[in-house]
């Protein structure tokens, strides 16, 4: 079981921040925090649609300044001056009031997660790099989560139009369902951690000298698919299924009220990115290295590694890496992997993922138990140890939901499709042939 | 001081809230205040040092039930005949003296110079928080003093779970 604060780390006495230095930093934070955001947000939808001319071989967008660098502004600027539309039976207060819920909470996410080591300032003190350090870290970020929903369902409701109403039910039934499997996914995370608080989940990986998406891969796995249904990206975009719902629950917004919901998507995005970085890739930690493992323990202590000017600059460039990386992996899956049918979220996310998820919290906490009881001490070997458990459970788990199609390859394909030659072949079997390659 | 004022316009948004809930005359209206007052709570919550729980009331309250709600009151969608529901008289009185009681032992609650600790509260919740993490506080006694009764109530859940899928599948 970890120990907080680690017995055996160096404290280092440093000034803390007066009351007004805390309040003027706590400001700056939240402006550049929310600038950054928002700007990043704008060059996401730039780079989704670089990425996807990528992978569709097209040019993508490349006539607003030097390689199309400034379509976004050029985005905002239209959907700004475009005409509103208003349906003429849309409940009106709701109608408007639907975007904000979308875009807000999106946007407030962000304040928990640490996006770098703390930074001395000379003469004011240490600043911790998070807007909010949060005793409730991760529950918040469910908290808001949900109430995001309400944006969506209330958009399909207020509209006043069939399409974007069964867009606003399929929001809500699938992200009720996910967020289930959401939550039970990250249950080993606080058992390994022993904290919700997000700074002390990084620091509980950087003092384990291993990320958690090892020992804890399998969570890792269902974290992230909950996630892209979470953030209604394919192949959980239901909600706006556009072969068969129009766009589903904004059919009928228009302008900056459209823009709303697209900034709302987007910033889930960046923030599911951000909260995956550091709950299993040890978030603003850079690897091997040893010299930015630190933790604020209270204002004016620092535990572990000295705190320095390079080292929040170094360490917030790998936490924007991490993020990137997944942001680009929420881009790929989108442009490869085609739309879900309904049936099969749903079975997917009740039958599949819950199950699994459960199962996972029972391995892990028996394995922390054990492993407890025969005086292991919170440390690497503990997580090599976890790691080997989980490495077989998530073997049984990808077997199981594989069903010959990827791992066995293509020999079980190739003695499916003899037996069902052979079957065939013989004239008195042949009823109702089952067409090759097919299985549920 | 600036506990104060976050507290005053809390405050003020849970009750603007819960007046709303009980007077919009749209479901879904009323549904929506209901939030905003869960929202208002959590953040007062927030404001005593309880952070956990306030987490748990915007995630359990404002997420999963309401979303429920709007579930059923869009589905059914309820026309404007809410009004054979208002009842006069006998249910009047019974709400008025109902209303009077509830008034009465929060005048109470409030002119108590001090409330005592919460038993097995030892410290000020900010010390405990920091100590053993914002869901520490509540999981230690949960799960060390008060783990019979847990499972009694989870077992009672689960019943309750079952019986409504028992009786919903008969229907069908």
């Amino acid at each position: 079981m970890i120990q907080f604060p680690a017995t055996n780390v160096p404290l280092h006495q440093v000034q803390p921040l007066s009351n007004t230095a805390f309040l003027i930093a706590s400001v700056i934070k939240v402006v550049v925090v929310f600038t950054g955001v928002m700007v990043v947000v704008a060059y996401l939808t730039l780079l989704e649609r670089w990425i996807s001319a990528w992978i569709q071989d097209r040019l993508g967008p490349n006539r607003v300044g030097p390689r199309g660098i400034l379509q976004p502004l050029a985005d905002g600027l239209k959907n700004l001056v475009k005409e509103e539309m208003y349906p003429a039976k849309a409940a009106n207060i709701y109608y408007i009031l639907a975007p904000m819920l979308t875009g807000i909470p999106a946007l407030m996410t962000f304040a928990v997660i640490p996006f770098a080591s703390p930074l001395p300032i000379p003469g004011v003190g240490v600043v911790n790099m998070v807007v909010a350090d949060l005793p409730i870290g991760i529950l918040y970020i469910l908290a808001l989560t949900s109430l995001g929903v309400y944006g969506i369902v209330m958009a399909g409701w207020a509209s006043n139009n069939k399409y974007a109403f069964l867009g606003g039910l399929r929001a809500s039934a699938q992200m009720v369902s996910y967020e289930v499997a959401l939550g039970m996914s990250l249950i080993p995370v606080f058992m390994l951690a022993g904290n919700v608080t997000l700074t002390q989940v990084v620091w509980a990986q950087q003092t384990m000298h291993l990320w958690y998406a090892l020992p804890l891969g399998l969570a890792f796995f269902l974290f992230v698919v909950s996630a892209f249904a979470e953030t209604n990206r394919l192949p959980f975009d239901l909600p706006e299924a556009e072969s068969e719902l129009i766009t589903g629950y904004h059919t009928e917004y228009s302008s900056m009220k459209f823009s709303l919901f697209f900034i709302g998507e987007y910033s889930n995005m960046l923030t599911a990115s951000a909260v995956m970085a550091t709950l299993f890739l040890g978030g603003w930690d850079i690897p091997i290295w040893q010299g930015d493992n630190m933790i604020m323990i209270a204002p004016g202590v620092v535990a572990g590694a000295e705190p320095a000017w390079w080292k929040t600059l170094l360490t917030f460039g790998a936490f924007a890496t991490k993020t990137g990386f997944f942001i680009l992996l929420y881009m790929w899956v989108r442009w490869t992997v085609p739309r879900f049918r309904y049936d099969q979220v749903m079975h997917l996310g009740w039958k599949v993922m819950l199950p699994t998820a459960l199962v996972f919290i029972v391995v892990t906490g028996t394995t922390i138990l054990v492993l407890d009881a025969l005086g292991i001490p919170y440390g690497l070997g503990f997580g090599l140890i976890l790691t080997v458990v989980n490495a077989v459970v998530a073997a049984i788990f990808f077997m199981v939901i594989d069903r010959d199609r990827v791992i066995s390859g293509a020999s079980a394909h190739d003695r499916r499709r003899r037996r069902v030659d052979a079957r065939l072949a013989m004239p008195v079997a042949v009823e109702e042939p089952e067409p090759a390659g097919i299985r549920d | 001081m600036i506990r104060e004022i976050l507290w005053w316009i809390f405050a003020a948004e849970a009750v603007l809230g819960a007046l709303g809930m009980v007077l919009s005359r749209n479901p879904v209206g009323s549904l929506l205040s209901l939030v905003v007052t869960f929202f208002g709570l959590a953040a007062i919550y927030v404001l005593l040092g309880a952070f956990f729980i306030s987490a748990i009331q915007v995630i359990v309250y404002a997420g999963a039930i309401m979303v429920l709600f709007l579930f059923v009151i869009m589905l059914l969608n309820l026309g404007h005949d809410y009004h054979a529901d208002l009842r006069r008289g006998v249910w009047l009185v019974l709400g008025g003296l109902a209303s009077g009681l509830i008034g009465f032992v929060l005048y109470r609650a409030v002119r108590t110079p001090s409330l005592e600790l919460p038993s097995g509260l030892t410290s000020p919740l900010d010390e405990l928080v920091q100590r053993q993490g914002a869901v520490g506080v509540i999981a230690a006694p949960l799960f060390r003093d008060f783990s019979v009764a847990f499972e009694v109530t989870s077992v009672l859940l689960l019943v309750a779970a079952i019986g409504a899928v028992v009786l919903a599948k008969r229907r069908v």
